[in-house]
């Protein structure tokens, strides 16, 4: 069923009683020609790129528990391209016009809302490096403006702009940035993909993968064995112990992150903002709650929940940036598991393995990246080379070292 | 998270900063396929779901580097010695 002013006016008169599920919860069939494993964003997404733009139809998204329940429900669902590297830069680009023209092409509202992204600055050589930033954006054809203080006032007056140690001095702000819905984003991206014939199959496992001499021909799962030409895996925070099933290491540790979400207040916040002398951003959903996080805990995690620390840290920076948040009661925080890269950055390539392709490496920024990593993976799968924008994304960088390192960190993956 | 220093006691782990994986071996110099070698040892993590032997530092107490297993699983600590002690001993 096509979505439209006509089908809503419809289904009104009607009394709402004939809308249809938005995708089809399939069984799994014995083979396919591509099997995706993990259906958050990524996965669902290289679905529907596979069906649309490659043709590529006998496709099953494998999910181990429900669609969306893993970080593609549980982000701040921030999505920018403010990125500094040439290797990274025209990839959250594509991202980004994928999302502007996501709504069309899914025919699914995913409530991409580009409010702006505003990085605070607080002193002359973080000016700087923000500047270098934003040229380069620029060059990358990605807009970018670099406001001063008197113009982060007229947005954000409630700010602590004299704040003693850290006063704020102005900001990078992308105006296209901004967030989207997070779980419409998966079931819009699962809808358009069940309804080109991809199965999605949920409550299915991967325990193993089938060989055949050293190639891959399918998977175990916890639904029986599934063959399939070529096998993608989108398990994010698991990509390290699905990988270790086909025996690929990784340079990959699993990381937790939390964020948090206060009670409704009025319209208060009108884009996301990053504090750039601690670890805190904030951006105000459409419901009203302020939706905030800060830093991953820093040790490898499967738990999904973090510890009080770090709490502790988002609230103090939160409370030095915008002390009026103090007031506000905080509603529910929570946990994901990140797959942290050993230079911050992903990686979609093939695997040393015939028959299995690889995608993770995501860290916190991956949800931004979700159309864009979901067209690569994509291509990659159809036609077995990098799209040109993933071309920094091989798994040989670490070895060749040609690290994507946007923060200069070096191999620690709870630095970046 | 709480961690049992051998020094200083049952500590808060916001006074430990996390180094990561304890089986990080830098490989002789004499090694074979010594660039291969390398990538493993900075790169590749074993990074498992359950007990994990991590290397953490006391920063805000004794300045000691521990040898911590925990389980990535829960968080639950299940054994702390001193870094410079062999695994399990
Ligand atoms: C608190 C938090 C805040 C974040 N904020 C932002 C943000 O503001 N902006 C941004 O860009 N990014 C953000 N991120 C990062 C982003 O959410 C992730 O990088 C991204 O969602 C990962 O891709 P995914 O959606 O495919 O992951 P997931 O939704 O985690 O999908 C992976 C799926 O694989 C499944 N799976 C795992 N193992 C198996 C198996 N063996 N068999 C079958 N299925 C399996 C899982 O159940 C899961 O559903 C945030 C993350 C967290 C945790
Ligand atoms: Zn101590």
């Amino acid at each position: 069923m096509r979505y439209s002013i006509f089908s809503l006016l419809r289904q009104a008169l009607a009394g709402h009683r004939g809308w249809e599920p938005a995708w089809r919860d399939a069984e799994p069939k014995p083979a396919y020609d591509v099997i995706i494993v993990g259906g958050g964003g990524h996965g669902l997404a290289t679905a529907h790129y596979l069906a649309k733009v490659h043709g590529i139809t006998d496709v099953a998204v494998l999910e181990k528990g429900w669609i969306g329940l893993g970080n593609a429900g549980r982000n701040t669902t921030i999505i920018r391209s403010n990125y500094l590297l040439a290797g990274n830069n025209p990839f959250y680009e594509l991202s980004m016009r994928l999302w502007e023209g996501l709504e069309q092409d899914l025919n699914y509202n995913t409530m991409v809302s580009q409010r702006g992204v505003l990085n605070l600055y607080h002193s002359d050589s973080q000016r700087d490096s923000y500047v270098r930033r934003g040229n380069a954006m620029r060059m990358h054809g990605v807009d970018a403006e670099l406001l001063n203080a008197r113009d982060v006032r007229r947005m954000l007056p409630f700010l602590d702009f004299e704040n003693a140690r850290f006063p704020i001095q102005g900001g990078l702000l992308q105006p296209r940035g901004g967030t989207a819905r997070h779980d419409a984003v998966v079931w819009g991206y699962a809808r358009a993909a069940s309804g080109r014939g991809v199965d999605i199959v949920q409550n299915c496992e991967v325990t193993g993968f089938l060989r055949e001499g050293g190639r891959i021909v399918g998977v175990r799962t916890s639904r029986g064995d599934i063959s399939a030409r070529k096998v993608g895996m989108a398990v994010a925070g698991n990509t390290s112990s699905v990988a270790r099933l086909a025996g690929v290491r990784l340079p990959i540790e699993s990381h937790v992150l939390q964020a948090f979400v206060s009670e409704a207040v009025k319209p208060l916040i009108p884009c996301v903002v990053t504090y750039g002398a601690g670890h805190f951003y904030v951006s105000q959903s459409d419901k009203g709650g302020l939706v905030f996080g800060g830093n991953i805990d820093g040790y490898n995690s499967y738990a999904q929940r973090g510890n009080l620390p770090t709490v502790e840290d988002v609230c103090e920076s939160g409370m030095a940036l915008m002390p009026a948040i103090g007031r506000v009661r905080i509603l529910r925080s929570w946990g994901g598991i990140m797959d942290m890269s050993m230079d911050g950055s992903p990686i979609i390539d093939r695997t040393p393995v015939e028959g299995l392709y690889l995608n993770g490496g995501w860290c916190y920024g991956g949800f931004k990246a979700t159309p864009a990593s979901g067209y690569c993976f994509a291509h990659l799968l159809a036609r077995d080379e990098p799209h040109e924008v993933a071309r920094a994304y091989r798994l040989d960088r670490f070895a060749a070292g040609r690290l994507l390192d946007e923060k200069g960190q070096g191999p620690q993956p709870n630095l970046h | 998270m709480r961690i049992e220093c051998p020094f200083c006691g049952e500590r808060d782990v916001s006074e430990f900063a996390y180094l990561g994986d304890a089986g990080y071996r830098r490989p002789p110099a004499d090694s074979q396929g010594l660039a291969e070698r390398f990538y493993e040892a900075v790169y590749l993590r074993e990074n498992p779901a359950g007990p994990h032997q991590e290397l953490w530092y006391h920063a805000a107490g004794c300045l000691s580097w521990l040898r911590v297993t925990r389980n990535t699983r829960t968080h639950e600590i299940i054994a702390v010695g001193l870094a410079t002690q062999a695994p399990g001993s």
